[in-house]
């Protein structure tokens, strides 16, 4: 496979999963907000430090209220990662590699595309916003199954694995993260029913609610939360799920020596970590690291195959 | 009733579909009858499904404009076809194989002994000023004898019904992905008349263009490793490079994927490092394949291409400088140069051309600018040509001018009538003047397609096809009427 296409698999892959993510992120952060209690006031800001676009925003808007972040991380052109970007991205290098992925695949991402830049005005309402979000959400679903179900398993489906676990694990500690940044004042002493709701909204924003109760039956708690969504393979959205899919991928590529390392580097300190004792400080700090190792991996793999 | 045929009236136009007002020709009766029943709503419908079905499949082609820069646009397409039978199509297939034939013959010994200059067929001077020879070339025998491996040629018909070629592409010829799009787009709109008709299929172009490439190969392996070689995303006909490469299975690669080594052998960069590749189909024009052998800051090519090529260690097809045949005054000669190589008379005619660079037929243009359809020798898609009847004065003294400056660049034509076919505008009917552009595939056989692209000028009364200037498209059958 070419060096080029592998990357432009990759990137396609990447931009995908963060325009679904994106999408979630919001999803949870409305929901939150609808939950609480009129006197807890919802901050909007952290979205946007949680994407590392603080400076970005700031050039464009003067506070950081619902309106301007949900324009700014959905529809705004002039936001690089912002979700109709990101789609676009997608389409770009999909249209770039059209040669190589299933053509229906080109057709739904290229339709994706299309849908979600005539949608993206009726996202800055509440009422359409859910359905909006969700079918860019469903978008990403339908081309990653029928992606899974078409094409070859060659190195250039283990680029488009690489590029997709490597954004979803990057994303879905960021969806943790809305818990542990300055949303909300630390109540982990006191688990009250609106910690409750809270970390359910998590869950459910990352499709994981079912999934939780089937795996853990246990009733809702944080420490459990956790554990599932970093420590546990069996979900797949889950940040030890998509590392190890990331060292399958690395298994299946050539020259991949470094890369194995770098991955069964973060696997182990991933075993290693007791949820029981994750206070926020200690799970943004953990997260922090996540993140670092992660582009540590981007990096190592941009310098081998691309 | 939306379409009423009692309307529609040809004249003074040969017309595809309709003989005289009223009366279909035998192979678009059926057709016609169909489309009398339709309702306004179901034309509409089926528009838009067309529509839907073009923009869901991305089939695009990118135009250039100084304000917007480059756009995607979707070709026009309209969904009634143009309808050719068999036996007619046998025919002209019989003439485009003779034609093409000659050509490449005629290029191979433009590049070698020259007898066509010697026995003065061909006056010298056509050579020396023509600005797609390469003399890089002399003396290179490629596989086969074959320069032209891909051929597309434009056919157009006159008010007589006589189908002529208008013009041969011998060097990137475009628009084979639309043919084959075309029929998708109509299986997906207009199942129906699939059952009806007996339409031969054309959906066998992309594993032609592989088995030709194939046989190109240097090597004799198994799995020669086969490539396409596009400028990028930005160029016009970009979704047709990625669109056959994904049909053959073939790696789409731009400039900078390949190298050349000191061993004069073609690589490619791979996740798995260099590996070598056999058969280039080029998408890039000459001048831009080699910044070591033409244009030096060419970002497009690959440095040591030409090397290789010499060298024997690469097929490039097409053979850099076949351009040298589709010249549009070489284009004048191609008659006599039939006759020349192949001891046959030409089975399609030439459109009459007046070649300015003899001084009576010269004078003969300028005298009668404004009934002629001036081009220059080496533009193609439309671009530097003057429509005589469509000019003011101010565009015809520019190009007396540009004639009498250059004679050698400029051939001219009587404007032609050109033929039409019943075109959806609204959901009425309405004459649209067309040509057909088959392709011509050279290797150990010689194949041609099915029909070809059919476009069409959608405004009203124009004769200019091309993509860039406002053409559209129609699917084209080919109906076997023998078992009906």
């Amino acid at each position: 496979m070419l060096s080029r296409v592998a990357n432009h698999i990759y990137w396609l892959a990447r931009y995908l999963e963060r325009a679904e993510n994106t999408a979630r992120l919001i999803q949870v952060n409305t929901h939150l907000l609808l939950d609480l209690p009129r006197d807890v006031t919802l901050g909007w800001e952290p979205i946007v430090d949680m994407l590392s676009f603080r400076e970005t925003f700031y050039e464009h808007y003067d506070t950081a209220d619902e309106k301007s972040v949900i324009k700014f991380v959905v529809t705004d052109q002039l936001n690089p990662g912002s979700i109709i970007n990101c789609l676009a991205n997608a389409k770009e290098n999909a249209r770039i590699i059209r040669e190589i992925i299933p053509s229906e695949a080109w057709e739904l991402i290229n339709n994706l595309y299309a849908t979600a830049k005539d949608d993206t005005q009726s996202v800055l309402t509440r009422r359409h916003r859910f359905e909006c979000l969700d079918k860019i959400v469903a978008g990403n679903q339908t081309i990653t199954g029928l992606m899974g179900g078409t094409m070859n398993r060659d190195v250039g489906y283990s680029f488009l694995r690489l590029g997709r676990h490597l954004e979803r694990a990057d994303m879905t500690t960021r969806i943790i993260d809305v818990r542990s940044a300055s949303l909300l004042p630390d109540v982990s002493g006191n688990i009250s029913a609106f910690e409750n709701i809270q970390w359910m909204s998590v869950l459910k924003s990352l499709t994981a609610y079912q999934m939780y109760r089937q795996e853990m039956r246990l009733r809702i708690s944080r420490a459990d939360i956790l554990e599932f969504l970093l420590k546990r393979d069996i979900f797949p959205r889950s940040i030890c799920h998509s590392i190890k899919q990331l060292g399958k991928c690395a298994g299946e590529l050539p020259k991949s020596h470094v890369l194995k390392e770098k991955v069964k580097e973060v696997s182990k300190a991933l075993a290693n970590l007791d949820t029981k004792d994750l206070k926020q400080d200690k799970l943004h700090a953990v997260i922090d690291d996540i993140q670092a190792a992660l582009i540590k991996i981007h990096n190592v793999i941009n310098e081998t195959y691309f | 009733m939306a379409i009423r045929w009692g309307n529609y009236s040809p004249t003074p136009f040969y017309d595809e579909l309709i003989r005289v007002r009223n009366k279909p020709r035998d192979a678009a009766r059926d057709l016609c009858e169909y489309l009398k029943h339709l309702s306004d709503s179901e034309i509409n419908e089926f528009k838009t499904a067309s529509t839907t079905a073009i923009q869901v499949m991305g089939i695009t082609f990118t135009v250039y404009s100084e304000e917007e820069g480059s756009i995607d646009r979707a070709w026009p397409f309209d969904i009634i076809p143009r309808i050719i039978p068999k036996h007619e199509w046998d025919q002209i297939e019989q003439g485009l194989k003779q034609r093409v034939k000659a050509l490449n013959m005629f290029i191979n010994d433009l590049y070698n002994e020259q007898n066509v200059l010697k026995d003065k067929v061909l006056p010298e001077s056509i050579l020396e000023h023509s600005k797609n020879y390469l003399p890089e070339c002399q003396g290179i025998k490629p596989p086969h004898g074959i320069w032209a491996h891909i051929c597309g040629s434009d056919l157009v018909r006159d008010e007589n019904g006589t189908v002529y070629v208008l013009e041969d592409n011998l060097r990137v010829p475009s628009g084979v992905s639309y043919m084959l799009e075309n029929r998708h787009v109509m299986k997906r709109v207009f199942p129906d008349m699939f059952d009806k008709y007996n339409i031969l299929p054309v959906d066998d172009y992309p594993s032609q263009l592989y088995d030709m490439l194939s046989q190109m190969s240097p090597r004799t392996i198994h799995q020669p490793e086969i490539v396409v070689l596009t400028p990028g995303i930005y160029n016009s006909a970009y979704f047709e490079h990625a669109y056959l490469a994904q049909q053959m299975g073939a790696e789409l690669v731009v400039g900078s994927d390949l190298e050349v080594d000191d061993d004069d052998i073609v690589y490619m960069r791979t996740v798995e490092g260099l590996a070598r590749v056999d058969v280039i189909y080029r998408r890039i024009d000459d001048a831009f394949l080699d910044p070591e052998a033409f244009k030096e800051d060419s970002m497009l090519g690959v440095p040591g291409l030409m090397r290789a090529w010499k060298a024997g260690n690469v097929a490039l097809v097409n053979a850099p400088g076949a351009g040298v045949a589709d010249d549009k005054v070489v284009y004048a000669f191609v008659p006599d140069l039939i006759r020349y190589y192949l001891d046959e008379e030409p089975l399609i005619p030439n459109v009459p051309t007046y070649k300015c660079v003899n001084k009576e037929e010269r004078d003969y243009v300028i005298e009668n600018i404004e009934k002629m359809v001036v081009k220059p020798a080496n533009e193609s898609g439309g671009y530097g040509m003057l429509i005589g009847p469509h000019s003011t004065k101010a565009e015809r003294q520019k190009f007396i001018r540009l004639i009498r400056r250059d004679p050698r660049n400029y051939v001219a034509q009587p404007m032609l009538l050109l033929s039409t076919a019943p075109t959806l505008i609204d959901t009425k009917v309405e004459p649209r003047h067309l040509d057909l552009r088959p392709f011509i595939l050279s290797g150990k056989q010689t194949n041609v397609t099915m029909g070809g692209l059919t476009r069409v000028a959608m405004r009203k009364g124009s004769t200019v096809v091309n993509s860039s200037q406002g053409g559209g498209s129609k699917d084209t059958w080919i109906v076997d009427m023998e078992d009906k």
